[in-house]
């Protein structure tokens, strides 16, 4: 285990909030003497969907790593469950592993298969376990990292632009599916993204990180399901990019660069 | 178009001119778009039509060409056969060698010391490699090794087994072996040290002991180049294994021909070559074959 992790099941348990499922105080991270995660506190509860925003460079993918357990040279104090799983923006997936075996990495028992399958069947590839990785299309592979972060029963998911590399389309059946497979295994979720609507349309809270440090965190009211022409939708909108710093007056309604408008 | 830019229409109208010579006749006024007709239909190496009709005939027929002009030069005098026997006494020769045994005890010595030599050598050659690649200590120990001895020639070598394992069998499946850890080495270190940075993190993700990472992540990942390693390991020891034969040896394919010398039997020297090139071409296939079956996960295959 990395340095400055402790993971829930070690004795420092009775530090968390009793229902917690992520407990951070004050964690930073440098690299090359620029201080690029000043001080974050983070509090995420269990089944709680939180999105992280920011821009690039802002320092959201470094948080996501410390609480994957990937960045020892963070420092704070830093409580996660043990069983956690991370999907990556890219699949990720061992090209010389079938699908199958790609979602049952590291898992064992005699049930694994069938979980595996399982699983599969759920992101909607049922009986493609034994496809190649490289068969698959990029939402199809996104889908099978999906599938192996979940046939882990995860209590904390943390999600890295899972979307950002897959087209339009694509992206608003994984939307749909992330929020129906949360509603099902009701795992704590770090959703981080760059994205504004989509972070709207997934979280119950949203937190923008500007500078190192968390600048807003609100949570999302807008009613299910939520519609871009809701006028809650496009207000929060409007208040978080404007916390990130676009103005919508002057730059136009291209901002978040996403397609999708058919919704 | 409102902006034109005209270096683009002039190259275009170059390249447009290469293809068609009446467009060079135009005048340039760099309004007009030039068209040029792309290339349609043409299949490339991945695409479709890889086992291009007649193509395996056509290299049947170039080494059938080869045989013919052989054979047509030794009938005009211009080969002569004490000089290099020509293809049909060869054939002769090889059922005569055949028939009274020579060319299969032969044969049958010289399978051995490559079989043994790659059975030691491509084992050893492959755990240096985990070693070295799996560790930042074997990494120190082995490498700079491995590195310093690959440049001395191994046939340089033969005076110092012969001299430590005398004339008999082990000098020369010692220096096949040694031959044989090389390419496997080299190859197998090489693909695991370049094994994608984030197949670790993944792996650090998903809680994998070590001891699954290595046979689900490094072992599968090494696998390629360790078969690249092979191949060039079954031509190194063939190749060794004549030398070996030649120096001094009372049995094998080596023995043969350096008796066919002293009898100035350039027949019996050439169905040894033969022998060697099958042998060769032999083995390749079989790498090959295993290639085949156990990277069918690798794109492009």
């Amino acid at each position: 285990m990395s340095v400055g992790i402790v993971t829930a099941t070690e004795p420092a348990m009775e530090f968390l909030a009793p229902s917690g499922a992520v407990w951070v105080r004050d964690l930073r991270r440098s690299f090359a003497d620029r201080e690029i995660v000043r001080g974050v506190d983070l509090r995420i509860a269990p089944g709680e969907f939180v999105a992280l925003l920011g821009r690039s460079g802002s320092g959201k993918t470094t948080i996501l790593r410390a609480l994957a357990g990937l960045d020892g040279g963070v420092t704070g104090e830093l409580y996660v469950p043990e069983r956690r799983s991370v999907v990556f923006q890219d699949p990720r997936l061992l090209p010389w592993a079938d699908v199958l075996g790609n979602v049952i990495l590291g898992t064992q028992g005699s049930a694994a298969a069938a979980r595996g399958a399982e699983a599969l069947d759920e992101v909607g590839l049922a009986g493609h376990e034994s496809d190649w990785p490289k068969t698959l299309s990029g939402g199809e592979a996104q889908r099978v990292a999906l599938a192996r972060a979940l046939v882990r029963e995860p209590h904390l998911l943390l999600l890295d632009e899972p979307f950002g590399a897959l087209d339009a389309l694509t992206r608003i059946r994984m939307h749909s599916l992330v929020v129906k497979l949360c509603e099902r295994h009701h795992p704590a979720v770090l959703f981080v993204t760059h994205d504004v609507d989509e972070a709207i349309l997934l979280a119950d809270r949203v937190l923008v990180l500007s500078e190192g440090q968390i600048s807003l965190d609100t949570a999302v009211e807008v009613a299910q399901p939520r519609l871009r022409s809701d006028h809650q939708f496009s207000a929060l909108r409007s208040t978080l990019l404007a916390e990130l710093g676009v103005d919508e007056s002057t730059e136009g309604s291209t901002h978040t660069g996403d397609p999708i408008q058919i919704q | 178009m409102t902006v034109v830019d005209t270096d683009r229409i002039v190259v275009a109208a170059t390249r447009s001119a290469e293809l068609n010579p009446d467009i060079a006749a135009l005048p340039l006024t760099g309004a007009a778009p030039v068209f040029v007709k792309l290339p349609s239909g043409v299949t490339d190496e991945l695409g479709g039509h890889r086992a291009r009709p007649g193509r395996g005939r056509q290299r049947l027929i170039g080494v059938a060409l080869l045989f013919v002009l052989w054979e047509a030069a030794s009938l005009l005098g211009w080969i002569k056969p004490q000089d290099l026997a020509p293809p049909t006494a060869v054939v002769t020769t090889g059922a005569h060698l055949l028939s009274n045994g020579a060319l299969l005890t032969a044969l049958w010595a010289s399978l051995q010391r490559v079989f043994w030599g790659l059975f030691v050598g491509v084992p050893l050659g492959a755990l240096l490699a985990l070693a070295a690649g799996l560790s930042r200590t074997g990494e120190n120990l082995i490498d700079g090794n491995v590195q310093m001895l690959r440049f001395v020639p191994i046939i340089g070598l033969e005076s110092l087994f012969v001299l430590w394992l005398g004339v008999g069998e082990t000098a020369k499946i010692a220096m096949i072996t040694l031959g044989v850890m090389f390419p496997i080495y080299v190859n197998t270190y090489a693909a695991i040290r370049s094994l994608d940075p984030r197949f670790g993190e993944l792996a650090d993700v998903l809680g994998l002991s070590q001891w699954a990472r290595i046979r689900r992540i490094v072992l599968p990942a090494a696998l390629p180049g360790f078969l690249v390693g092979l191949r060039m390991a079954m031509a190194v020891a063939w190749l060794l294994l004549v030398f070996a034969e030649q120096i001094n040896a009372s049995s094998g394919l080596g023995y043969l021909i350096v008796q066919a010398q002293t009898f100035f039997q350039s027949n019996v020297i050439v169905v040894c070559l033969v022998c060697y090139a099958v042998l060769g071409l032999l083995t390749d296939s079989l790498v090959r074959f295993i290639e085949r079956v156990t990277l069918r996960w690798q794109p492009g295959r």
